[in-house]
C-alpha cells in the first residue's frame, strides 16, 4: 500500500495536459495519446479503488504539513469511486472525441483542456481542504467554458454567456461561505472542521453558512430553481463535450453536497426539508421540461436536471439507506447520461439533424445500433433488471421509513415521466417512418467515415453500455459498494480518524 | 476599522448584485468583478485583523508571544485573486466575442438557445 497512489490520477492527467500541449498542431498525435493516456488513468483509477476497497482510505498531506495545517488529499472509498466512474467516463468521451469532434476545434487545443477539466475533477474529488476544493471548482470551470466555446458558434457563445454567468456566482457564493467558515472556525481541513463547526456557539450562523454552501453548490448540481443555465447551454457545445458535461459536471456539485453535508454541517430538521423541497421540486420540472422539448439534446439536458433530484433527495432523507440510494444514483447517473450524449452525438452525424420529430426510420436503417441503443436508454427509465431500477428501491423504501410520501410521489412521478419521455423519443426517432431530410453539403455525416472513426465512436458507447449491464446485473456488487460509502459518510468517524491520524 | 470594511464589503455585494441583475452584458461584468472583490475583502475581514503584528515567532521563543495576523487569509486572497482574474480575463473576451456574434449585448435578446425548438 503506497499513500502517494492517491493523487497519481492528478499527476497522470496533468502530464497528459502538458504533453498533449507540446503536439498542439498534430492532431494526430494528439487522439492517440488522449486514448493511451486515458486507458492508463483507468488502469491507474482501478488501482487505487482497489488499494483503497481492500485497505480503507488513504490519504496524503502535501508537503508533508501536519494535518489540519496542509492540504489533505484523501481518498475513502466515496472519492476512490468516483475518481473511478471519472476515469471510466473519460477513456469513453477521449475515444469519442476522437471519433467526432471536427480537426478545426481539436487544432484549438481541445484535448489539453479536456485532459485539463479531467484533472479538475480527479482533484475535487480527492481533495480534503474546503478551499482547495474552490480551487478545483475553478479549474473545472475554466476549461468547461473553452470546451463550451471552442468553435465560437453563435448558440455555443450565447450558451456559454448563460452558463459562465451562473457558474461563475456559485463560485463567488462559495467563496464567500467558505469566508464565513474560516471566520467561525478558523480551519479549512474538512475533517477538522467536522469538529469545529458542531462546537461553534453561534448556530445561527452556522446554518446561513450551510445554506451558502448549498446554493453554492445547487447552481452547480442544477437543481430546481438554479438550473436554468444547463438547458441554455448543454445542446450548443458538440456532443463529446456535452457527454462529459452531462455525465460529469453536476455530479461534482453533488459529490460537494453530499460530503459538507456527512462531513461538516450537520442536516437539522430546517434543512432537511429544504433539501426535500428542493428534491421533489427538480424531478418534477426537469421531468415537464422535458416532455416538451423536441431537440434531443435539450431533452436528455431536462433528464439530467430531472434526476439529479433522486440524488438530493437521498441526501436529505438522511438515513444510511438513503444515502446509499443516492450513490447507487449517482453511479448509474454517470454512465447512463455520457453514454446518452455520446449516442445523440451518433444520431447527430447520421441525420445531421437534432429534432425528434424530423428523425426517424433509424430502426429500419440501423437495427443493431439500436438495440445498443436501446440499453442506456431502457437503463436510464429503469426497467428492472437494468441499472436505474434498484436505487430507486432503495429511496423508494427509505421514504417508506421516514414518512416522506411527497419525495415517494415525486420519485414516481419522475420514473413515470421518464419512461414517457424515453417511449415518445424511441417512436419517434427509432421506429416512426421519418421524412426525408435534405444532405447538408459538407457536413461529415456517419457514412463517409473511416472506419477507424466509426470504431473510435461506437467502441465507447458499446463499452458504456457493458458498464451499465454490469451496474443492473451486478447490482448487489454495486449495493455493497453504495452501503459501505453510505456507511463511511453517516458514521464519519472513519474520515476523520485517516486524516487527522488519530 | 472592521465597521468600515463590513460596510464596503456590503457595498460591494450589492452593487455587484444590482449590476448583475441590469440586462447589458458589460455591466454584468462589471458586476461580477464587484462581487469577487467583496468576497476577498471578506475573507480579509474575517480573517481577524491584527495591525502591524507580523506572523514571525522571535529567535529565543517556539511559539506566538503576541496577537499576530493570520496569514492564511491573505494566501486565500492572494489565489481568489489570481483565479478571479483569470475568469474575468475570459469573461470580457467571451462578452467581447458574444457581442460581435450574436449583434447584440442587451441579455434579454440572447434568447436563441432557450428557444423551444
Amino acid at each position: 500500500m503506497m499513500p502517494q497512489l492517491v493523487i497519481y490520477p492528478l499527476i497522470v492527467q496533468m502530464l497528459l495536459a502538458i504533453v498533449l500541449m507540446f503536439v498542439w498542431s498534430k492532431i494526430s498525435w494528439q487522439r492517440t495519446i488522449s486514448i493511451v493516456g486515458s486507458i492508463l488513468n483507468l488502469g491507474i483509477a482501478v488501482w487505487l479503488f482497489s488499494s483503497v476497497w481492500q485497505h480503507g482510505s488513504h490519504t496524503v498531506q502535501a508537503g508533508n504539513w501536519q494535518p489540519p495545517f496542509g492540504i489533505t488529499f484523501v481518498a475513502d472509498t466515496f472519492a476512490a469511486t468516483m475518481v473511478l466512474l471519472t476515469a471510466i467516463a473519460g477513456v469513453a468521451v477521449s475515444s469519442f472525441s476522437a471519433g467526432s469532434v471536427i480537426p478545426a476545434r481539436l487544432k484549438f487545443g481541445f484535448f489539453p483542456i479536456f485532459h485539463f477539466l479531467l484533472l479538475g475533477l480527479n482533484g475535487a474529488f480527492l481533495t480534503g481542504d474546503i478551499f482547495n476544493l474552490y480551487v478545483w471548482f475553478e479549474i473545472i470551470i475554466i476549461t468547461s467554458f473553452v470546451l463550451l466555446t471552442i468553435g465560437g458558434e453563435k448558440a455555443q457563445l450565447e450558451g456559454a454567456v448563460k452558463y459562465f454567468t451562473l457558474n461563475i456566482l456559485a463560485s463567488i457564493i462559495f467563496l464567500t461561505a467558505i469566508a464565513v467558515l474560516y471566520g467561525l472556525t478558523g480551519s479549512l481541513n474538512m475533517a477538522d472542521l467536522a469538529a469545529k463547526v458542531a462546537a461553534v456557539e453561534n448556530r445561527t450562523l452556522v446554518q446561513v453558512n450551510a445554506l451558502l454552501f448549498l446554493v453554492g453548490f445547487g447552481i452547480k448540481s442544477a437543481v430546481f430553481p438554479l438550473y436554468f443555465w444547463l438547458p441554455a447551454s448543454y445542446h450548443t457545445p458538440p456532443s463529446a463535450v456535452s457527454a462529459i458535461f452531462g455525465g460529469l459536471l453536476t455530479k461534482v456539485g453533488v459529490y460537494a453536497l453530499m460530503r459538507v453535508f456527512t462531513l461538516i454541517f450537520d442536516v437539522d430538521p430546517f434543512l432537511e426539508n429544504v433539501l426535500l423541497a428542493v428534491a421533489v421540486l427538480t424531478l418534477f420540472s426537469g421531468a415537464v421540461g422535458a416532455i416538451v422539448q423536441k431537440n434531443i439534446r435539450k431533452i436528455f439536458s431536462y433528464l439530467v436536471i430531472c434526476h439529479i433530484g433522486y440524488m438530493i433527495a437521498g441526501l436529505g432523507m438522511m438515513t444510511e439507506i438513503a444515502i446509499a440510494g443516492a450513490v447507487f444514483y449517482l453511479i448509474h447517473d454517470i454512465t447512463v447520461k455520457t453514454n446518452l450524449f455520446m449516442m445523440s452525438g451518433v444520431i447527430y452525424k447520421i441525420k445531421a439533424n437534432h429534432n425528434i420529430k424530423k428523425l426517424g426510420d433509424f430502426y429500419a436503417d440501423y437495427p443493431k445500433m439500436s438495440l445498443l441503443f436501446a440499453i442506456p436508454l431502457f437503463s436510464l427509465v429503469g426497467i428492472p433488471p437494468l441499472s436505474g431500477f434498484w436505487p430507486k428501491l432503495s429511496l423508494i423504501s427509505a421514504g417508506w421509513t421516514t414518512e416522506n410520501y411527497m419525495v415517494i410521489g415525486g420519485i414516481i412521478f419522475a420514473s413515470f415521466v421518464t419512461l414517457f419521455v424515453i417511449v415518445k423519443l424511441w417512436g419517434e426517432v427509432f421506429w416512426k417512418t421519418g421524412e426525408k431530410l435534405p444532405e447538408t453539403r459538407n457536413f461529415p455525416y456517419f457514412k463517409k467515415l473511416t472506419k477507424m472513426k466509426k470504431t473510435q465512436m461506437m467502441a465507447p458507447i458499446i463499452f458504456l453500455s457493458i458498464v451499465s449491464l454490469y451496474l443492473g446485473f451486478g447490482a448487489e456488487n454495486i449495493q455493497a459498494l453504495s452501503e459501505r460509502i453510505a456507511f463511511e459518510l453517516m458514521d464519519n468517524q472513519e474520515y476523520i480518524n485517516a486524516v487527522l491520524r488519530k | 476599522m472592521e465597521i468600515l470594511l463590513a460596510i464596503i464589503i456590503g457595498t460591494l455585494y450589492a452593487s455587484g448584485i444590482y449590476m448583475i441583475l441590469r440586462r447589458s452584458l458589460v455591466k454584468l461584468i462589471i458586476g461580477i468583478i464587484l462581487l469577487g472583490n467583496g468576497a476577498n475583502l471578506l475573507i480579509f475581514l474575517l480573517g481577524r485583523i491584527a495591525k502591524g503584528a507580523p506572523p514571525i515567532i522571535p529567535e529565543d521563543s517556539k511559539v506566538f508571544l503576541d496577537a499576530y495576523s493570520d496569514p492564511l487569509p491573505q494566501a486565500l486572497i492572494l489565489t481568489a485573486i489570481v483565479i478571479s482574474f483569470g475568469l474575468q480575463s475570459f469573461a470580457i473576451v467571451l462578452v467581447k466575442r458574444a457581442h460581435k456574434v450574436v449583434k447584440t449585448d442587451d441579455l434579454d435578446e440572447m434568447n436563441a438557445t432557450d428557444e423551444y425548438s
